[in-house]
């Protein structure tokens, strides 16, 4: 089975003038809006058999019983995997070989951990069959009671928080900074636990060959993946493809393969057949990482003018009884706000859920609504403008490093947001403005800010005798246009028209490209084919300028430069040769090198690096049913440079929609004694419908970023939903006056409190 | 597979036949059906799909001026019929409300009254539940309750119904059409569905067999069509249940409330009639003052079965909204967001 994930491209695809900053429209939107992009669970290899994994319904306790009689009986099961029956593992999967590695539940005890955990697959000639052998287990368990929300246990200070944060930062003299304050905000805000909720569900097609394996699994990280799966199954990465080609969404919960996945491979292995195995969207709550609740009390100390003396920061925030991720909420406040003073602490509850991992700004996101809300609350008690208090206390360094910004352009994302939301003028008292039909009107506001971060990447670039060039590179393309940007990077470094250019991606069989993950694919990914691009043409540059029988003969390397499937000497742009013509005279098929990108650590310990934005939000609110609905959003991101605007803007308003998402809608409610998530699907977790979503404006403000890496890209994959959330919360206090601190904003809280 | 039998009959005769047996279930489009099933909470022996059943999928108008829907029109279909949309506004603005667009373009009108609460632990096969297993409990009474009924409910039961469709309908008198083994029958739409009491299990009046075969909209109902208005209050702007709702239909004369019909959603296990609220409508000047007499008439009766106390606050205001907004009269076409707040200019 081999995988070639060269797409054909469509001829509006034509490059007019160079790829990089062009707004083409997806290479992969053909096939995706006719049916023909292939996801995961789209391939059904001869031979396939349907795996369905049965979940618990206690969320802490004992299996005790599973009928597998009555399932083995039922027509078409083929097996039932138990913890009894199950093919062996070469590795512990609750070992933490490194932090990275979650621990899992592939049935290696009747340990029931949280609701909706896997105790047993059952695996059948038709999904049906399946579907009903799990039904038949009907499972007896012994129940422990759950621990359930954020005062279920004893808090404990976490050893790190995100990825390999301190759970406790502190910067200044808090004490002094609390006494030099004359105002002081005091405020508690909770956030919901949320689940991502990709619209394509975590699937997996497996097919085991000897030790080599083959699967069909959406991933943001086959190079992970690879690994964690040779270490269960003791056989090497390199035995490993995985094929990946598109995701329907993974918002972070593919980072990192889950426990159901690699039920699949043990499904496949143990009936020695093809297996599927596809997640039930209620399944989808709780073996995938989800974004913990979290309460956050926040103090903010200023003078009497408005200027920060002080940030405090704390976060309680739940965690697994069995694990340690906890969400970095309190670290929003590191970057954004000058002050002399600033502590942000972690601490963390067990309770019986799922692991928490990485869920679209985790950290950032439950951060800085909370932040951005207790910005406002300060600004209003000191009596000045949102945006003034903002700028009043703009950071020219990163305040807890003193670090100066590799680029930070947030004074423009400001001004012109502002400028295009029509913010001058606004009153600065709440509820003072309605519209011609009378409902409540409010504006509010909120900055946004997600770090630059950079994985580890590589790329493997070839031109070959005909002139045209080749790109691989194992990238994710999670919906958000990697087949696009990746490709437009690919031609440029390769110097060749849009339309020459075969694009490999997708397929754990090419290079590495890291994680799609943290907004850093495109930075890291793009550095690697820049630097593949650069070095196979230097490979060129080298056989011409070398040769005397070339036009370009003595030009020397940094003489050239290759445009339009040619290299030029700079000095005299009328001689030329092709890359053809090369190879040829060469008697070369193709040639090719390798290039990776990785952040740069000397750029990184002199320089802070972040995106930043501006959200400017209105909400109406019905003066006595307490109904909100956003009207208008704003935001003005400066992200360093732009591969592809219309890929930009739809992360960016994607974004947006969640932090109007997080402000109003989502939540997964839990039965606060069985453990159970009582809203496991699309009808009950509410995230917006289109009716939802207002109209919205992006401005890319322009940020030249000599830093970050060698294409001055920073990420805009998850930054919209920072600033966002607050922006609307903060327009909720603007029309009413009242300060909701639960979120999502409840209408019981709102239309008891409008008298 | 988790096998059941499917037939589809031919005639009205037939299905009832199929559908008398015990583990029996109608099917008709099965957008609330087939997720139950799926959730392993309905597990029937026996799916009668109704679906082909001739001669009921009709607008009818009759001679005596009524309106006689067959139980297989699509919702969507309903909502859309210009002439139905025209006499019976609230009725359409409420169809319109409810779910989306695809689940309306499938659900029928037989359905739409005979769905199921969305009480998420009836859903949730783990959890006791006095409608599923009689006798077993209410986990609902003490858990995640801030949606669940404020009228008529029980110990044993405080779900809502869930429909949209059947609140201005049942302050229209309107009538079920009913087959079953002993023949025809009809029945109010109000006395359908059973506020819980001792036997929450028992939802509605039908017993085993009985099909709807149509719905009858009496022809006093089109009198309304001029003052109707359907308000919903959700927790986003489509595609989500009522939090709260009310369908108030008025007939002024002379500057004067003739008769009034006002019913609320999302409040009680059945589309919630407000008989009081009418009598203190009837006969008086549509005034402010007036409506929030009559909404609190309306919730008099309403205690909180759980952290939903707002709801009984809620609810008057929508009552008052409701009336406010058909007194100003009917808007000449079905707002762009139906049911929402939004859709009007806000307050009294
Ligand atoms: C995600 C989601 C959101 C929704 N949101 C809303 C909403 O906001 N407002 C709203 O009002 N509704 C909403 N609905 C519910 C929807 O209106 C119903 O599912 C639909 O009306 C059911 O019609 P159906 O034809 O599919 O019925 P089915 O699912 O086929 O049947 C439902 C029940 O009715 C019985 N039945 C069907 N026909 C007859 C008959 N003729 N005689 C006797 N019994 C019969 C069946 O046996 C079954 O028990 C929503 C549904 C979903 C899935
Ligand atoms: S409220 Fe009614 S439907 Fe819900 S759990 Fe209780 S008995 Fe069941």
């Amino acid at each position: 089975m081999t995988v070639e994930l060269s797409l054909t491209r469509d001829p509006a695809h034509i490059r007019h003038g160079s790829n990089i900053g062009q707004p083409m429209t997806r290479t992969d939107g053909v096939l995706k809006v006719t049916g023909k992009a292939r996801y995961a669970a789209d391939n059904h290899p001869a031979g396939m058999a349907y795996a369905v994994i049965a979940t618990s319904c206690i969320a802490r306790g004992r299996v005790t019983a599973l009928d597998v009689t009555a399932a083995k009986r039922h027509p078409g099961v083929i097996d039932v995997m138990t913890p009894a029956h199950k093919p062996e593992l070469a590795e512990d999967p609750d070992a933490k070989g490194n932090p990275f590695a979650f621990r899992m539940e592939l049935l290696q005890s009747d340990e029931v951990r949280y609701a909706n955990q896997a105790i047993a697959v059952v695996i059948a000639e038709t999904l049906e069959a399946a579907t009903e052998g799990a039904a038949l287990l009907s499972p007896r368990y012994q129940v422990e009671i759950a621990r359930v929300g954020l005062d279920a246990g004893e808090a404990y200070a976490p050893p790190v928080v995100g990825i390999g944060n301190p759970a406790e930062v502190r910067h200044g003299d808090i004490d002094a900074g609390m006494t030099a304050a004359t105002k002081l905000t005091d405020a508690t805000y909770q956030t919901p636990a949320q689940y991502h909720n990709a619209m394509e569900p975590h699937a997996m097609v497996a097919v085991w060959d000897g030790d080599r394996l083959f699967i069909d699994t959406p991933s943001q990280g086959m190079g992970f993946a690879q690994m964690r799966i040779a270490g269960l199954f003791g056989i090497p990465p390199a035995n490993i493809h995985i094929n990946s080609p598109f995701l329907g969404g993974g918002f972070g919960s593919k980072g990192l393969i889950s426990g159901p996945q690699v039920l699949g491979i043990m499904a496949a292995k143990l009936i020695g057949r093809p297996v599927k195995l596809v997640l039930r969207r209620s399944q989808m709550y709780g073996p995938v990482g989800h974004r913990p609740p979290t309460r956050q009390r926040i103090r903010i100390g200023t003078d009497d003018a408005g200027v920060i003396a002080v940030i405090n920061h704390e976060a309680r925030v739940t965690t697994s009884s069995f694990d340690d991720f906890y969400e970095p909420a309190a670290d929003a406040s590191h970057t954004l706000y000058a002050s002399p003073a600033i502590r942000t602490a972690h601490e963390a509850v067990r309770v019986d859920t799922g692991t928490p991992l990485f869920m679209r700004a985790p950290g950032e996101a439950t951060g800085s609504i909370v932040l951005e809300s207790a910005i406002d609350e300060a600004a209003f008690a000191c009596g000045i403008d949102p945006l003034e208090f903002r700028l009043k206390n703009y950071a020219e360094v990163e305040p807890t490093t003193g670090k100066p910004f590799s680029s930070k352009a947030l004074r423009q994302c400001y001004a012109r947001a502002a400028e295009r939301f029509g913010w001058a003028g606004r009153p600065l008292q709440p509820k003072q403005m309605r519209d011609e039909n009378g409902f409540l009107v409010g504006w509010g506001m909120g900055t946004a800010t997600f770090p630059a971060i950079m994985f580890q990447g590589n790329a493997r670039a070839v031109i070959r005798a005909d002139g045209k060039g080749v790109m691989e590179t194992g990238a994710h393309d999670m919906g958000q246009g990697a087949w696009t940007a990746l490709a437009q990077i690919s031609a440029d470094s390769l110097g060749v028209d849009f339309d020459q250019l075969t694009f490999r991606s997708g397929s754990s069989d090419l290079p590495d490209a890291g994680i799609a993950g943290g907004s850093g694919h495109t930075a890291t990914v793009g550095a690697a084919i820049h630097n593949a691009g650069a070095a196979v043409i230097a490979k060129l540059a080298e056989l011409a300028t070398t040769d005397e029988r070339s036009p370009l003969f003595g030009a020397g390397n940094a003489g050239v430069v290759a445009r339009g499937g040619r290299l030029h000497r700079r000095d005299d742009d009328a001689r030329s040769e092709s890359y053809a013509e090369i190879l040829a005279r060469a008697g070369l098929a193709e040639v090719d090198a390798t290039g990776s990108g990785a952040a740069d650590a000397a750029a990184q310990s002199q320089y802070a690096m972040h995106a930043h934005g501006a959200v400017f939000a209105e909400v109406k609110v019905d003066p006595e049913l307490g109904q909100i609905r956003a009207t208008r959003l704003v935001g003005a991101f400066a992200a360093g440079r732009i591969i592809n605007p219309l890929m930009v803007q739809s992360q960016l308003r994607g974004g947006m929609i969640w932090g109007l998402s997080f402000a109003l809608h989502e939540e997964a409610v839990m039965d606060h004694r069985s453990g159970r998530i009582l809203n496991a699907n699309l009808a009950e977790y509410h995230v917006p419908v289109n009716a939802d979503v207002p109209p919205m404006e992006v401005i890319t403000v322009d940020e030249h970023d000599p830093h970050v890496n060698p294409l001055g890209i920073k990420g805009v994959g998850e930054i919209g939903i920072t600033g966002s959330a607050g922006a609307v919360a903060n327009a909720v206090f603007h029309a009413t006056g009242i300060r909701v601190r639960n979120f999502p904003i409840k209408i019981e809280e709102v239309v008891m409190r409008l008298g | 597979m988790m096998n059941f039998d499917y037939v589809r009959p031919a005639s009205v005769a037939d299905a009832i036949a199929a559908a008398s047996e015990k583990g029996a279930s109608y099917l008709a489009s099965g957008t609330n059906l087939l997720d139950l099933m799926k959730g392993g909470v309905s597990r029937p022996s026996r799916l009668v799909d109704v679906t082909r059943l001739p001669g009921l999928d009709r607008i009818e108008r009759l001679a005596d001026g009524s309106l006689r829907i067959g139980a297989l029109v699509r919702n969507a279909d309903l909502a859309h019929d210009a002439e139905f949309a025209r006499n019976y506004p609230a009725v359409a603005e409420a169809l319109l409300s409810g779910a989306s667009a695809q689940l309306r373009n499938a659900a029928t009108v037989g359905g739409n009254l005979m769905q199921r609460t969305r009480c998420a632990y009836f859903y949730d096969a783990g959890s006791a539940c006095n409608r599923r297993w009689p006798g077993a409990g209410c986990d609902a009474l003490k858990g995640e309750n801030r949606l669940h009924a404020v009228l008529g409910w029980s110990e044993g039961c405080i779900a809502t119904h869930p429909s949209d469709f059947c609140v201005p309908l049942v302050g229209l008198d309107a009538i079920v059409e009913i087959e079953g083994k002993g023949g025809r029958r009809e029945l109010p739409l109000e006395a359908l569905h059973r506020l819980p009491g001792e036997t929450p299990e028992r939802e509605t009046a039908l017993e085993r067999g009985d099909l709807i075969v149509a719905l009858r909209l009496p022809t006093e109902a089109k009198g309304f069509a001029r003052h109707a208005r359907y308000i919903k209050v959700r927790e986003r702007t489509s595609y989500a249940f009522a939090v709260v709702s009310a369908a108030a239909s008025l007939r002024i004369e002379d500057g004067r409330i003739r008769d009034a019909r006002l019913a609320l959603g999302g409040v009680a296990a059945k589309p919630w009639r407000a008989r009081e609220a009418e009598q203190v409508l009837a006969g008086a000047a549509p005034d402010a003052a007036v409506y929030r007499e009559a909404a609190r008439a309306a919730l008099s009766g309403a205690k909180p079965s759980g952290d939903n106390a707002f709801k009984i606050e809620l609810a008057q205001r929508i009552v008052v909204r409701a009336l406010t907004l058909a007194a100003r009269g009917t808007p000449d076409r079905i707002p762009a967001l139906p049911g929402s707040p939004f859709s009007s200019v806000a307050g009294a």
